[in-house]
């Protein structure tokens, strides 16, 4: 199809449409534009839905012997939480900004696959919709729960049909594994769209950090999803066909799940932060007005994350009585892991480094994440200490660790990410006073919450329990980790209200408010369909910078 | 926004250091802590050991890193009276990058020796021939402990004679599952270790101070996860070799309290727990031979009272929401005559 196709088209349905016909385009669209925007709104709902949850579950334990919901529901909701905030907000933010930068950025029309595109979408959609329509389809049995409360590892045997009747365990099962075909749907994409659909000039070596890191997440979600979608499938075998793989009453192993969970649930943590990396790759060097420190090496860091971490599962699992040699292996890869993590953490110091730093909201969430990654990294060092481990596993110490990476990493680069490219998106600009009063107040919210948390784990206080007893020292700490959540509350609403009130009344945009680099830069906000009535070629990694720098252009060093 | 970060670090810090200073300091005895930096037995001792070393490390690495962070941020921000030109581009510097590749890399080796070295002592401990075994069970949602050697049955409750480092006594725990996975974790005295079905895990103590220690499952098995609750008394040998004693004695029979004996033994009471040289040998519920022994009912829900107990039978969820002690829904002149007869099982 030619551009002036397009441009017709394109005038042809902007104008009188019914809100009937929108929603038909938007129902049967492949563009990778509008699903990337499809993923991120359907991301933002969870977030909503989990934060709710999480606000139950904090309520709950804001002193002891408290009793504002039952322990059922109380385990439904750290089950729903943790499922949600995985596997339907952070993991569809990711594929969604994928989707919707990694064509613009590598000059593509679109991605490799459309309708598979469309396909994955829609599929994990409907793995979220399938987890909460157990709350009202769950319950087959009298007195069976409604919604799954197995938490979101759901160790064997809690899962098999003697622990948990009903049909909640099956709706999470196919929740997980329908998502996860989704997931493997769109990684095939993204690592089909980086290494054939790149424009003239765009060698491996000049694509955006962004590009680079998608297709390593990408190869993780096809290497670690596989493993979960065998594990549930044989859920399901012992469920329903009389397995008995994981139904230990019949001589099936507990432990064989937790090794099959945890190849893939180590992977996923990458899988999720490495995308945020990507976030802060992209945002630091605009903000510093330098060009990201030592791209081969953050390449090459990344690459070998992406290999060790498929060999530190077992971490998770120090308590299950390996051998001293096996826990010796899993403390050996899990430290080594942190050292091309700290290389990235040096180059992203570097890039600010002799920089001229502007401190908008995009910048401000990403030095946050380079503080509290820092933090989660080293809490991750002490919890791969095995024996340090044996005591703070399974407490309140490793909830507050993964929260820092998982909040104050991964969702803080997301909001940058949201202040950062929502020009793009919309054509409009996001209020930068409420941007900077939504950072502050989540900073203070998560360092009241998380920082407070890893002190009850250190008191012995474990996770997962609906309620304790008083006189052990944390009841004055879950009740400040309890006034830390409601000041993040506040924060995402607020943050939410400016996503909305922006639409509609923020400054416009134009092609490129922040003077960036990369080619999204280049096209209109939003962007045209089909992205760029000519295909760009490129002759450095900024080629932007090399346009707007004839004097001094990135190709001399290229 | 430096203001901001440094008061970010400052109640973390702040937070370790109470933990660490605030639980040292606490005393054993009637307010035990559960503080894993107030060890009392060997591997909880090394762990703690290692677990200061990791702490000192991992403070140095964030003192360092932190400091250039705010550094930059300070130093490289953009001034209002500055000019448009862009700053020098610069796109790395292989020296740099490969000190902080190296750095890393050797802190890695020493941390990594430094933890399998303790890894070792407690996974590999020699088990001397004083040793204590004890077979702890994990079942939803108490535990069960039986004394081999020893011939005991009991629950809930841990008895184990004190470690002096001279003559030590340590207590080895064969740790099983009757049910799902639970996890073994008394802080004090070592790390948890997991109890999973289908599989024979260990782990070993040797307290070296008297008194009372709590601990919980810390594994999550099921709707009463959070009152699985452990309490293991350290004793001294005099007190320990008179606990064995009662422990071996058989049941009181029930001889004053016969009316409270018969409703026991002919309600569903025997099918799930058992009274030694009786007829009840139930075995899904905790072995009641000497339950007034314990200080504690349902896994350390409730005090062990007459009041409690009565309650405990009559309504299990209004102590134990979820637990899998049915309500016996017996007359209030049955339920007086179990209890009675209840509390004749010391």
């Amino acid at each position: 199809m030619s551009s002036d196709a397009i441009a017709v088209q394109t005038a042809g349905v902007s104008a009188d449409r019914t809100w009937l016909q929108t929603l038909h385009e938007w129902v049967t669209t492949v563009d990778h534009k509008r699903l990337g925007v499809l993923y991120v709104f359907y991301a933002l709902i969870f977030l909503v839905i989990g934060g709710i949850e999480a606000t139950i579950i904090r309520i709950q334990l804001m002193r002891a012997h408290n009793d504002f919901v039952s322990p059922q529901v109380f385990n439904r909701m750290f089950t729903l939480h943790g499922t949600t905030m995985i596997f339907f907000v952070i993991m569809p933010f990711m594929f969604g900004f994928a989707n919707y930068l990694v064509p613009l950025m590598i000059g593509a029309r679109d991605m490799a696959f459309p309708r598979l595109n469309a396909f994955s979408f829609w599929l994990t959609a409907l793995g979220g919709t399938l987890l909460y329509f157990s709350i009202v389809g769950g319950s087959g049995l009298y007195g069976a729960g409604s919604a799954p409360d197995v938490g979101w590892w759901a160790y064997a045997p809690l899962t098999s049909r003697a622990f948990s009747p009903g049909h909640s365990a099956d709706y999470w099962t196919i929740a997980v594994l329908v998502s996860g075909f989704g997931s493997i749907g769109t990684a095939v994409n993204l690592v089909a769209t980086v290494l054939s659909m790149r424009c003239p000039g765009m060698k491996l070596s000049r694509m955006p950090l962004f590009a680079w890191l998608t297709l390593v997440m990408s190869g993780l979600v096809l290497i670690s999803i596989s493993p979960l979608s065998a594990a549930q499938i044989m859920l399901l075998v012992d469920r329903y066909l009389g397995g008995h793989f994981f139904d230990t009453q019949a001589g099936g192993s507990a432990t064989l799940w937790m090794h099959f969970f945890w190849i893939f649930g180590h992977p996923e943590v990458y899988i999720l932060v490495i995308p945020a990396f990507a976030f802060a790759s992209e945002i630091i060097p605009v903000f510093s007005r330098k060009p990201i420190f030592g791209y081969p090496v953050m390449v090459g860091a990344t690459v070998s994350i992406g290999f060790v971490s498929i060999s530190v599962w077992a971490h998770h699992m120090f308590t299950i009585g390996m051998t001293s040699y096996s826990n010796s292996f899993f403390v050996l890869t899990t430290m080594i892991i942190a050292v091309p993590t700290g290389i990235k953490i040096f180059n992203w110091l570097g890039t600010m480094w002799g920089g001229k730093l502007q401190f908008k909201t995009p910048m401000l969430f990403c030095i946050g994440f380079l503080f509290q990654f820092l933090i989660a990294g080293l809490t991750g060092i002490m919890l791969g200490a095995a024996p340090f481990n044996w005591q703070l596993s399974g407490s309140y110490f490793v909830v507050a660790h993964f929260h820092y990476m998982i909040v104050g990493a991964i969702l803080f680069c997301i909001f940058g990410a949201i202040y950062y490219w929502y020009p793009k998106i919309t054509g409009r600009m996001l209020n930068e006073s409420l941007g900077k009063l939504h950072f502050w107040l989540f900073v203070i919210g998560f360092h009241l919450t998380f920082d407070v948390m890893h002190v009850p784990g250190i008191l012995g206080m474990p996770r997962r329990i609906y309620t304790y007893e008083p006189g052990r020292g944390w009841d004055t700490l879950n009740m400040i980790i309890t006034i830390g959540a409601f000041i993040q509350g506040i924060a995402i609403l607020l943050f939410l209200a400016n996503l909305v009130f922006s639409y509609f009344g923020g400054s416009k945009a134009g092609n490129d408010p922040w003077d960036g680099w990369t080619l999204e830069w280049s096209v209109s906000s939003p962007p045209p369909v089909y992205n760029f009535a000519s295909i760009p070629a490129v002759a450095s990694r900024r080629p932007l910078w090399d346009l707007k720098h004839p004097e001094d252009p990135d190709t001399h060093y290229d | 926004m430096v203001v901001g970060r440094a008061l970010g670090i400052l109640v973390l810090l702040a937070g370790i250091l109470f933990a660490a200073g605030l639980c040292r300091a606490s005393p054993l005895g009637d307010n035990p802590t559960t503080s894993i930096f107030q060890p009392h037995s060997t591997p909880a001792e090394s762990i703690y050991h290692l677990s200061i070393f990791v702490l000192v490390i991992t403070a140095v690495i964030f003192l360092v890193v932190f400091g250039l962070l705010i550094y930059a941020v300070v130093k490289f921000r953009s001034r209002a009276t500055g000019t448009d030109r862009e700053p020098a581009q610069v796109y790395g510097s292989t020296q740099i990058e490969l000190a902080w590749t190296i750095i890393p890399i050797l802190i890695v080796v020493v941390l990594f020796l430094a933890t399998a070295r303790v890894i070792h002592a407690i996974q590999d401990a020699h088990k001397p021939a004083t040793a204590l075994e004890v077979t702890a069970i994990g079942h939803q949602f108490w535990w069960e402990f039986r004394y081999p050697t020893l011939g005991i049955v009991t629950a809930n409750e841990l008895h184990i004679p004190v470690s002096d480092p001279a003559r030590p006594t340590p207590t080895f725990l064969k740790l099983l599952s009757a049910d799902t996975d639970h996890s073994f974790w008394v802080p004090q005295l070592a790390g948890k270790t997991d109890l999973i079905p289908n599989r024979v895990n260990e782990t070993w103590m040797d307290p070296h101070e008297t008194g009372i220690y709590l601990g919980q499952c810390a594994q999550y098995c099921g709707t009463q996860h959070a009152k699985m609750l452990l309490r293991v008394s350290v004793d001294t040998p005099e007190e320990f070799d008179a606990w064995v004693r009662t422990q071996k004695q058989p049941a009181n029979q029930g001889e004053k309290e016969i009316a409270g004996r018969r409703v026991f033994e002919t309600t569903a009471c025997i099918n799930c727990h058992a009274v030694g040289g009786t007829v009840a040998t139930g075995r899904f519920g905790p072995d009641l031979t000497h339950l007034m022994s314990r200080s504690t009912i349902a896994s350390g829900a409730a005090e062990n009272t007459p009041e409690n107990l009565r309650l405990w039978v009559q309504k299990p969820d209004a102590i134990k929401p979820g637990s899998l002690m049915p309500a016996m829904k017996l007359s209030d002149d049955d339920l007086d005559a179990l209890t009675r007869y209840l509390e004749t099982l010391r």
